[in-house]
């Protein structure tokens, strides 16, 4: 960055009102006082939620559960190209490759893995994958009896999906604010890995 | 004594004939190519190569030429000026990634190349990151069936035809050539002659794309999770130098190093897909010894004082009594520690040459076609193990000469033998029923090996042996050209390498250093003189003085 590039700023001057702290401190407590009131006297604006008999609803952004999405005709939309693996600064991905059994494809994930407890759920496997095959969703109630439960297959990460389209919960599919092309439909004719493009 | 300028640096190239490639990469300066390789003929059809290209003047001026010139088909000669950073040169390394990719399916994420793939690092370092391709691209089928190892993806093609080239002047079989012309021109086989020499999967190495795979490697590892380690290949007595490419202690696949020394560029796909034994579940994993009682008894800690104890005892009654055989598969190392070790318990122990696996006759590339026997380029070698001339001096500097096992045994029945093989490969047994036979007339047998056997199950003591992936040391080939082992994988948990045991029952400390034992070495014995300080060069040394 050049120096005419950059603007400095300087912070407020300290004056004898904010000196006393008191004016800071009364906007606080109208704040909390009518936080307060709302809750006791009003039932709209409540900011307390009745969690777990009320859900809220998260941002389509929220990082949660990952769900493996699968293509227009049902199949798993992965291609196997490790790049969530490579990406994942937890090694929490584990993939195993195969011929895919299908014509218009290369290459499909015989195994599929993640270890949600591992997992810092930090996205970059979302932003990594070329194909928008890996998401994460909006659900964040994560639970199970063993460690080994919470080791998700190919299966599983499959279900979230049908979970997640069943509730309505997609999450927002973005780069550049824009959706991939990859997760555009084939409708140009060109197929497979071959409609991969920069 | 010639000076070349590239992009103003000037470069003494003394008498080489060098193009301007080679002459570029002397200054440190890299000419993309694609096309260009140093052991093929010069076809120039890449064009990712161009430069600007002119001449010093005895005056001092610089008289460039008006075009930009293929650097991999210019000679450098005296007073030849390179440009490579010049918009000229860089407009037309630009250009040419971009009809290059014009057809190229993109397709990086499925791509068995990505990583490695020089496609993707010219386009980083010199293309433009944006096609203005609007048309729809060719999408030629593949064709897995090009040979039994090797896979062609059409689409990825670029048509620097190296295959094409590698085909006609090393392996001489020429199974490769074009058909169909401009954007429409693919590589293929003729029908009923699939690309199936032994050297076919140079192919795959060759290609600066991914069009031609591996089908022993295809899908089963992304190249950047590869670690890479240089070894040597342990198939046969020519001993390419390799990289090994491992993860998490698997071998994936091996590749030649180049070392004008050994090889040169290749290998062969015998040691190409040869190395499956080493991942192989079914090899010895601990070390075993029978007991009077019937126990179990698998610990290092409890099997090499016995071991050596009833070494001992045997050598006390009988000096003579104990023989050991050492096999070509072992390092130069390895056969020195445990000679020294065997004569150390009793300098009357008789040392061995294991069984010499031999098959057919050295395979000689390029295939002669037509009356003219063309100049040998790469000879895959009949004798199938990597150091039976290392061993063979180990065993004539303590002994004066060197007896095969079998010779031996059918004279003599030693009391005791300990038979240090090795042996590579899983499926073909190293020794056949005759030789067990005599190996069973001896009371005390010790064998250290791979894979378990009739003999493993002969055996009073049973030593596991690491792989050649697993070993630090030398193996010397057919010329007498000493080379380097590194280790890419760590052994099993409960295996030492032979060179570890071998020290352990010497009872030296600490860990086996390959370089200080083959200092030992070059100190005790004159042949391995040259590998004093126990520091090799990656392309070897030579140990005979070759004519």
């Amino acid at each position: 960055m050049k120096a005419e590039e950059i603007s400095w700023v300087k912070s407020p001057e300290f004056g004898v009102m904010d000196q006393i702290f008191l004016p800071a401190i009364f906007t606080g407590m109208v704040t909390t006082l009518t936080h307060m009131g709302n809750t006791l006297f009003s039932s709209k604006d409540v900011v307390t939620q009745q969690f777990p008999e009320q859900r809220p609803n998260l941002p389509a952004n929220y990082r949660g559960v990952h769900r493996l999405n699968r293509d227009d005709e049902g199949r798993v939309k992965c291609v196997a190209c490790y790049m969530c693996s490579t990406a994942c600064p937890a090694h929490c991905i584990d993939i195993v490759a195969a011929p895919s059994p299908w014509p218009d494809r290369e290459k499909y994930p015989e195994v599929f893995v993640i270890d949600e407890l591992r997992c810092i759920y930090c996205g970059m496997c979302e932003q990594a994958c070329p194909v928008d095959a890996i998401e994460l969703t909006t659900l964040y109630d994560l639970t199970g009896h063993s460690r080994e439960e919470m080791i998700f297959n190919k299966e599983k990460l499959l279900s979230v999906f049908d979970k997640t389209v069943a509730m309505g919960t997609d999450p927002v599919r973005t780069t550049h604010g824009r959706l991939g092309v990859a997760s555009e439909p084939a409708s140009r004719g060109v197929t497979g890995s071959s409609s991969m493009q920069t | 004594m010639a000076t070349v300028y590239i992009n103003d640096k000037a470069v003494d190239i003394g008498d080489k004939k060098l193009n301007l490639v080679q002459a570029a990469e002397l200054a440190g300066v890299t000419i993309p190519h694609y096309c260009y390789h140093p052991a093929l003929s010069v076809v120039a059809s890449c064009r990712m190569c161009l430069v600007e290209v002119g001449e010093k003047k005895p005056d001092g001026t610089v008289v460039m030429q008006p075009r930009v010139i293929p650097a991999c088909q210019t000679p450098a000669k005296d007073n030849t000026v390179i440009q490579t950073a010049t918009a000229k040169s860089k407009s037309a390394q630009a250009q040419t990634l971009e009809s290059i990719l014009l057809n190229h399916p993109l397709d990086c994420p499925v791509c068995d190349k990505a990583g490695e793939c020089k496609l993707q690092d010219y386009s980083y370092n010199y293309g433009n990151s944006e096609s203005r391709m609007v048309d729809e691209k060719n999408t030629p089928p593949n064709k897995p069936d090009l040979g039994n190892n090797i896979n062609l993806f059409t689409d990825r093609c670029i048509m620097c035809s190296r295959c094409v080239r590698f085909t006609r002047e090393i392996s001489g079989t020429a199974e490769l050539h074009i058909v169909n012309r401009g954007s429409h021109a693919e590589i293929d086989v003729f029908p009923t002659e699939p690309l199936n020499n032994k050297l076919a999967s140079n192919v795959v190495d060759l290609c600066p794309v991914g069009a031609l795979a591996s089908k022993d490697f295809l899908y089963t590892h992304r190249v950047w999770n590869l670690k890479t380690q240089d070894s040597v290949c342990a198939g046969c007595s020519t001993g390419c130098s390799i990289h090994l490419d491992t993860n998490k202690n698997v071998v994936y696949r091996l590749r030649p190093r180049e070392n004008p020394n050994a090889q040169g560029y290749f290998m062969c796909d015998d040691g190409r897909l040869g190395y499956h034994y080493v991942n192989s579940s079914n090899r010895i994993s601990k070390p075993h010894m029978k007991s009077e009682s019937g126990a179990d008894i698998s610990s290092w800690k409890d099997i090499l004082p016995a071991l050596r104890a009833e070494l001992n005892a045997v050598a006390s009654k009988n000096p003579a009594g104990i023989a050991v055989m050492l096999s070509p598969f072992l390092t130069v190392e390895e056969g020195f520690l445990l000679a020294t070790f065997v004569k150390s318990i009793s300098p009357k122990s008789k040392l061995v040459l294991g069984p010499v696996p031999v098959i057919g006759e050295d395979d000689h590339y390029p295939k002669t076609r037509g009356s003219v026997a063309p100049k040998v380029k790469f000879t895959i070698r009949n004798e199938k193990c990597p150091n039976k001339k290392g061993i063979e001096q180990i065993i004539k500097h303590f002994e004066g000469d060197v007896i095969l096992v079998s010779d031996y045994l059918s004279k003599n029945t030693p009391e005791a033998l300990f038979i240090a093989a090795g042996y590579q490969g899983e499926e073909v047994s190293w020794f056949d029923n005759t030789l067990l036979g005599l190996f069973k007339k001896v009371k005390l047998l010790i064998t250290q090996d791979l894979f378990p056997s009739a003999l493993t199950d002969a055996s009073k003591y049973v030593i596991p042996s690491a792989a050649f992936s697993e070993k630090e040391g030398t193996f010397v080939n057919y010329s007498g050209l000493a080379q380097e082992l590194h280790w890419a994988c760590v052994p099993l948990k409960q295996v030492r390498t032979d060179g570890q045991v071998y020290l352990d029952l010497l009872e030296r400390k600490g860990l086996l250093q390959a370089a200080n034992v083959r200092d030992e070495i070059a100190k005790s014995i004159p042949y391995f003189s040259r590998l004093a300080g126990g520091k090799l060069e990656s392309d070897g040394v030579h140990l005979e003085n070759i004519a």
